[in-house]
């Protein structure tokens, strides 16, 4: 499996994407693959406060739940309704349309402390070890 | 999972890394939990037909004079009641009345074949050796037995001109002994999915001649290969237990609602005296189907409460993809057991209500 160059990657499996100062995260294709077809994301309010490594939201497969982390602290400026009807969009498009939140950075140089694709392919290798 | 154990393989092996199946550790064999996707091989068995690879359970042979009064000893329900080419599901229990593991005893003329769970094979043969008398032999055939399930309302369809014509007029629960694809197999009307189909028990030598077999004999009814994953939603949705999760050494079949497997009034078996007194005294907690409205997903281990007072915990929770909705187990404290109580269910920080069902929470199944 290959891992987008064009976002950045958390130890718990979210990617994030830094655009004209906003951040948009979502879950790897190694979270999807491991995860199985989602069923459900449940996201925060718009106006969240959110803290880097802590929870931000919930996401059910058929057959297990997972806590999603945010990547870096800031404000969630907007959340993904589409996944409601389409939760599906996750396993399809993890990096693309199963986008989850967009925050506005506390600090947007947070996200070059974070992973980049050949760290985070290294790291699954190691857990696969 | 111990990491000093080679984990075991079925014979079936490659043909799931060639179908590209998600390999995972399952009660030390590797195992496909899915192949293309969780619901689409749930839906797949329900509408159509898929294949699984159940290999990694246990087969044992019993024989000789006396076992069937050996095998009524240990296990709860009556081997009496059926006759050869019928099986029969039964729990065998400890003398506190706890499941060892529940079974699937198929009785031929001259011998019985028990079929277990594959992460009870050790267990199940130990304790079957302890209580076995002179005279009857137990054999284990695990390693020489390869199974595959063919389960779903095609079922018959795929397997037609491949098996005798007899094999598709078995009646649920029955079986013969007949040319599966030209080999030597056991072919019978069992399942785990609430669909109609078939359980198919042969040589593993004949790996390969009846996986193509079925691989090419299902094409027309797009059958398609399902793993574990869909194995367990698709039980889930009928009810039927889970040793591990739903029962074990410290639940009785009357607690977890299987007591129509329980014979009492058949001769002493192990673990009959605790099981008259439970049904005597009633039990204090009971097995219970929960449904949820909502989307959040009650999973095994998550604790049940009633205005905030812990009431019971959920044994097996899952998305039901025939449902389109979050469905479970869970055993409660009796007063809260009628259908339609409403339930919490407690994940962590999060709360959310379920209700108590009787399953089964599919109700159209092709089953015979």
């Amino acid at each position: 499996m290959s891992y987008p160059d064009d976002v950045r990657y958390t130890a718990e499996h979210e990617w994030a994407r830094l655009a004209h100062g906003i951040v948009t995260v979502g879950i790897t294709g190694y979270a999807t693959e491991q995860l199985g077809d989602v069923v459900f994301v449940e996201l925060p309010p718009i106006g969240k406060q959110i803290e880097a490594s802590k929870t931000f939201g919930v996401v059910e497969a058929v057959k297990t739940v997972s806590d999603l982390y945010a990547p870096v602290t800031g404000v969630v400026v907007e959340v993904n309704t589409a996944l409601t009807d389409n939760p599906a969009a996750v396993n399809v498009e993890p990096y693309g349309a199963g986008w989850m939140i967009r925050i506005k950075p506390a600090n947007p140089a947070d996200v070059d402390q974070l992973m980049n694709s050949a760290a985070y392919s290294r790291l699954i290798e190691e857990q696969h070890a | 999972m111990d990491t000093h154990t080679v984990p075991q393989r079925t014979p079936f092996f490659a043909f799931h890394q060639a179908a590209g199946g998600k390999l995972i550790d399952f009660a030390g064999f590797e195992m496909p939990v899915r192949y293309s996707g969780d619901v689409r091989e749930h839906r797949c068995v329900r509408e159509k037909a898929g294949v699984f690879d159940i290999s990694h359970m246990g087969e044992f042979f019993v024989s000789g004079p006396g076992a069937l009064e050996f095998l009524n000893h240990i296990v709860t329900n009556d081997l009496a009641a059926v006759a050869p080419g019928q099986a029969m599901y039964s729990p065998m229990c400890r003398p506190g009345g706890g499941i060892v593991d529940d079974l699937l005893i198929y009785r031929s003329h001259d011998h019985f074949m028990v079929v277990v769970n594959a992460s009870n094979i050790a267990k199940d043969l130990a304790w079957m050796k302890e209580h076995c008398p002179a005279g009857v032999t137990l054999e284990d055939r695990s390693a020489e037995t390869a199974l595959l399930a063919v389960q779903g309302p095609m079922a018959p369809q795929v397997l037609q001109g491949h098996v005798p014509d007899a094999a598709l007029e078995l009646g649920y629960y029955r079986f013969l002994h007949g040319p599966l694809f030209g080999i030597d197999a056991v072919i019978a009307r069992t399942g785990y999915t609430g669909e109609d189909g078939f359980e198919l028990y042969f040589h593993p030598r004949d790996a390969a001649t009846v996986w193509n077999g079925l691989a090419e004999a299902g094409r027309a009814a797009a059958m398609e290969p399902v793993g574990l994953g869909a194995r367990d939603t698709l039980r889930l949705e009928m009810g039927y237990m889970l040793y591990g999760n739903d029962i074990d050494d410290s639940t009785s079949p009357l607690e977890a609602g299987i007591g129509w497997t329980v014979k009492l009034k058949k001769a002493d078996f192990i673990g009959r005296d605790v099981l008259v007194r439970q049904k005597e005294h009633g039990l204090t907690r009971k097995l219970v189907g929960l449904e949820l409205d909502g989307r959040r997903v009650a999973r095994h281990g998550m604790m049940v409460e009633v205005n905030n007072r812990a009431v019971g915990a959920v044994t097996s929770g899952a998305f039901s993809p025939s449902l389109e909705r979050p469905i479970g187990m869970a055993y409660i404290d009796k007063e809260f057991t009628a259908p339609g109580t409403m339930l919490e269910i407690v994940a962590g920080n999060a709360r959310f209500p379920a209700r108590v069902v009787t399953p089964p929470f599919w109700k159209h199944g092709s089953r015979k």
